[in-house]
């Protein structure tokens, strides 16, 4: 009979409805299913019912670990309460980049003429990254992580957008406290090494 | 096998053209070199006696030392098999080649492309215009001589990055307006753009009688760039007796960057990010095809694990991308919204799971010459067992119940925008569209790449070639899919995900190599040229979202004026893989 379809699919609509509330019911003993960290986990899972969309801002997806968004470098704090750049200015950041937004000045040291192993300054122009992360993928250094911070909306491209070492500069910390799985597999990879090559002074 | 039959064609075509054909002999090159003047009755032997029906590629190269032009086509059977190759070359100045449109009708757009930049002028073509560029433009961008503005060097990495790093932006070293160079005699004020012209020219248009005395006349109708229908910027000149379309010309290439020329500067590296750009609904399918290209190049095959990862990408970007393209069909047939965002939903589960392996949603820049960039984070695999096992099937069941059996996307789609199983061929349509047609043609199975030998599955096939069964289609891909994902997910192998140290710089030998897969829309191609260097020599995308569109013009004859917008949703294309 003509009109079965489309009543049908009218039907489906009325479920989708439907299950909203119902849901909605569901959650209210364990206070509601909206503007809650839990409840969006779920609301955003394979498991979803009902009404999906998010009430961005006052609700944020959560992002994965491994959500890539603008680099930014990385530095430790020795003994001394000094920064340390992780960056050696090896330049591979800036050679694979593939739109080519970092710029890197590396100096030299007066006395010996030999390159310093730190960037002098480190430049990006977030204008120009297209956020593909092979900058971080291919650091030997650790040094330059993707970040997680996607609201980056200002009044003046043109002086906020470059962003200069000060501005890239993280601690290792926020580091760790983003990323941590990638973090406790570095430092693990790396004590590794570090045994292995004390292993190799002592053998010697 | 294969040796013996290749054997027995060279025979063949040895005795029928003598030296005007000969096999490519260069180092990593392939096919044969067929002389120009040769070129029609070569074709015409392929598709007839050989059964190479569908000509897949056409595409330019520009070999500037050796000051020659050489085109490249890409020919394949429908029944399946290796491609065959074949090549003409001619010079540099006034390059002229004898046009395929005639034989493979498929040729149209491809040829215009070549033209448009390459500066390959095609005798013979009915209606050689520029496709991607504008009218007034001046130059063909893809010859190696030629350069874009704010040119910096001819490859990446540019030398002022590091180590001096004296950070500028190239709008203050080359201000606008000043990186604009006008042929002589030629003031932007007095132009007048004839390109419109010939483009309303190319439409026949013509006065009609009706016997009594009072002759009507043909209307001409420009549907986009900026129309809500077009899924981007993009253009449909139609002519229109009353409603129905008389004639139909797409207008394309507002979303034009030169793709290829980014890629013959960039390190082949750099490229796996950019491919995401093209269909960037579909980012993990084109990172496919571009590492399986550069693959063959490199002689490197990935492991295990990763080429399971990488047909679970590929099948859950099939999904993706074919509940995107229903909801948006439906979209356009007026049911605004609510069965696009019933489909928005499953897609979402599936982006999250691309986010959480790739870091990014839609640019996910996954796939890594000889593997992929990283492996499955803890607990993805479960979800996407689930999505495989639970949701997806059930989703898929509803949608069908949404929307198949309703009268109105019923009425609206069948019998409407039909391509015929022969035109479908002869248009080098496809994937769905393809497929929707009566053709069993499915990359995946006519010329297996990767592991898709291993899995259990069928190639979806309609018969009617119109709008409802191009939805029907992709209802049946996204089942073919998930059954592909089960089975996939079920033997996921525990292992490496990269063969040998991840590079920055990887070292491709010279030669040539195709790479294609069957991407959601059709088939993916990268033709890639190597000459030893850390970039490509050439990089050409055989773009399937383009070439379907060849077809559109046959398919809309006849039909009225509201259909074409259900015709060109049914096609889907994406704008940044039509215009690249």
């Amino acid at each position: 009979m003509y009109g079965i379809g489309l009543i049908k699919g009218l039907g489906v609509t009325l479920k989708h409805f439907v299950e909203t509330y119902v849901e909605d019911i569901r959650w209210l003993s364990r206070g509601g299913r909206y503007y809650d960290e839990e409840a969006l986990k779920v609301r955003q899972s394979t498991a979803a019912r009902g009404i999906f969309t998010v009430q961005y801002p006052e609700e944020k997806l959560p992002v994965p670990e491994e959500f890539r968004y603008i680099p930014f470098l990385i530095y430790e704090v020795d003994e001394d309460g000094i920064k340390v750049d992780r960056c050696t200015s090896c330049g591979i950041c800036a050679k694979v980049c593939p739109p080519q937004c970092i710029w890197i000045v590396r100096s030299n040291d007066p006395e010996t003429g030999r390159p310093v192993p730190a960037p002098t300054d480190f430049f990006i122009d977030i204008d120009i990254c297209m956020n593909c992360g092979l900058c971080a993928e291919y650091c030997p250094f650790d040094a330059i992580k993707m970040d997680h911070d996607y609201e980056l909306a200002s009044h003046d491209r043109f002086k906020d957008h470059i962003f200069d070492k000060e501005r890239l500069d993280h601690p290792l910390s926020y580091y760790a406290e983003i990323r941590p799985r990638n973090y406790a597999e570095e430092e693990r990879a790396r004590a590794e090494k570090e045994a292995a090559k004390a292993a190799r002074r002592k053998s010697k | 096998m294969a040796e013996t039959e290749s054997t027995k064609v060279l025979d063949e075509i040895k005795t029928k053209f003598g030296d005007a054909v000969s096999p490519d002999e260069r180092e990593g090159y392939d096919g044969y070199l067929v002389r120009a003047e040769n070129l029609l009755d070569f074709a015409t032997f392929v598709r007839d006696a050989l059964g190479y029906d569908y000509l897949s590629s056409v595409t330019g190269v520009d070999y500037i030392v050796e000051d020659k032009m050489e085109v490249v086509y890409h020919a394949y059977r429908t029944s399946g098999g290796p491609a065959l190759l074949f090549k003409v070359q001619t010079q540099r100045e006034k390059s002229v080649v004898p046009s395929l449109v005639s034989i493979y009708p498929g040729a149209d757009f491809q040829e215009r492309e070549a033209w448009d930049l390459l500066g390959i002028e095609f005798e013979g073509h009915p209606d050689l215009r520029r496709i991607l560029l504008w009218d007034g433009f001046h130059g063909h961008p893809l010859r190696k001589d030629w350069r874009e503005a704010y040119f910096e060097e001819d490859q990446k990495p540019f030398g002022n990055r590091w180590p001096e790093g004296k950070v500028y932006r190239i709008e203050d070293k080359v201000p606008f307006n000043k990186n604009v160079k006008y042929p002589a005699n030629f003031t932007p004020e007095g132009w007048v753009p004839e390109g419109e012209g010939t483009l309303y020219a190319s439409l026949g248009r013509m006065e009609k009688s009706n016997g009594n005395g009072t002759g009507s006349e043909h209307i001409v109708v420009n549907l986009g760039p900026q129309h809500p229908s077009t899924h981007g910027v993009f253009r449909m000149v139609a002519e229109l007796d009353g409603e129905t379309i008389v004639d139909l010309k797409p207008v394309m290439g507002y979303l034009h960057r030169n793709h290829e020329k980014i890629g013959e500067r960039n390190t082949y590296i750099m490229n796996m990010p950019f491919t995401d750009r093209l269909d960037y609904i579909c980012s993990m399918g084109n990172n496919f095809a571009y590492a399986l290209s550069v693959e063959k190049l490199m002689d490197v095959q990935p492991p295990e694990r990763a080429e399971y990862l990488r047909v679970i990408m590929a099948e859950l970007t099939r999904v993706v991308n074919h509940f995107w393209a229903i909801g948006f069909l439906l979209n356009d047939l007026g049911a605004f919204f609510t069965p696009a965002l019933y489909a928005i939903n499953e897609r979402e589960l599936i982006l999250d799971v691309f986010e959480a392996v790739s870091g990014s949603r839609m640019m996910c820049n996954y796939f890594r010459f000889g593997g992929l960039a990283r492996d499955l984070p803890p607990g993805t695999a479960e979800v996407i067992r689930d999505l495989a096992f639970e949701r997806l099937p059930e989703k898929i069941d509803e949608l069908e119940r949404y929307l198949t059996e309703n009268e109105i996307v019923r009425v609206r789609g069948e019998g409407v925008g039909v391509l015929t199983a022969e035109q479908a061929i002869g248009f080098a349509a496809a994937g769905p569209v393809l497929r929707a047609s009566g053709v069993p043609y499915d990359v995946r199975k006519a010329e297996p790449y990767s592991i898709y030998d291993r899995f259990d599955f069928d190639v979806a096939v309609r018969y009617n070639g119109d709008v409802y069964d191009r939805y029907l289609i992709r209802v049946d891909e996204i089942r073919q899919s998930i059954r592909i994902l089960q089975q996939a997910i079920q033997d996921l192998p525990e292992g490496e995900i990269q063969t040998g140290r991840p590079q920055y710089q990887v070292r491709v030998p010279a030669g040539e190599s195709y790479g294609r897969v069957e991407n959601p829309k059709g088939e993916l191609g990268f033709y890639v040229i190597s000459d030893g260097s850390p970039t490509p020599y050439r990089y050409h995308i055989r773009a399937p979202s383009f070439i379907n569109v060849t077809g559109m013009a046959e398919m809309s004859r006849g039909q009225k004026i509201a259909d074409v917008v259900a015709i060109l949703g049914s096609i889907d294309i994406v704008l940044g893989e039509t215009d690249r």
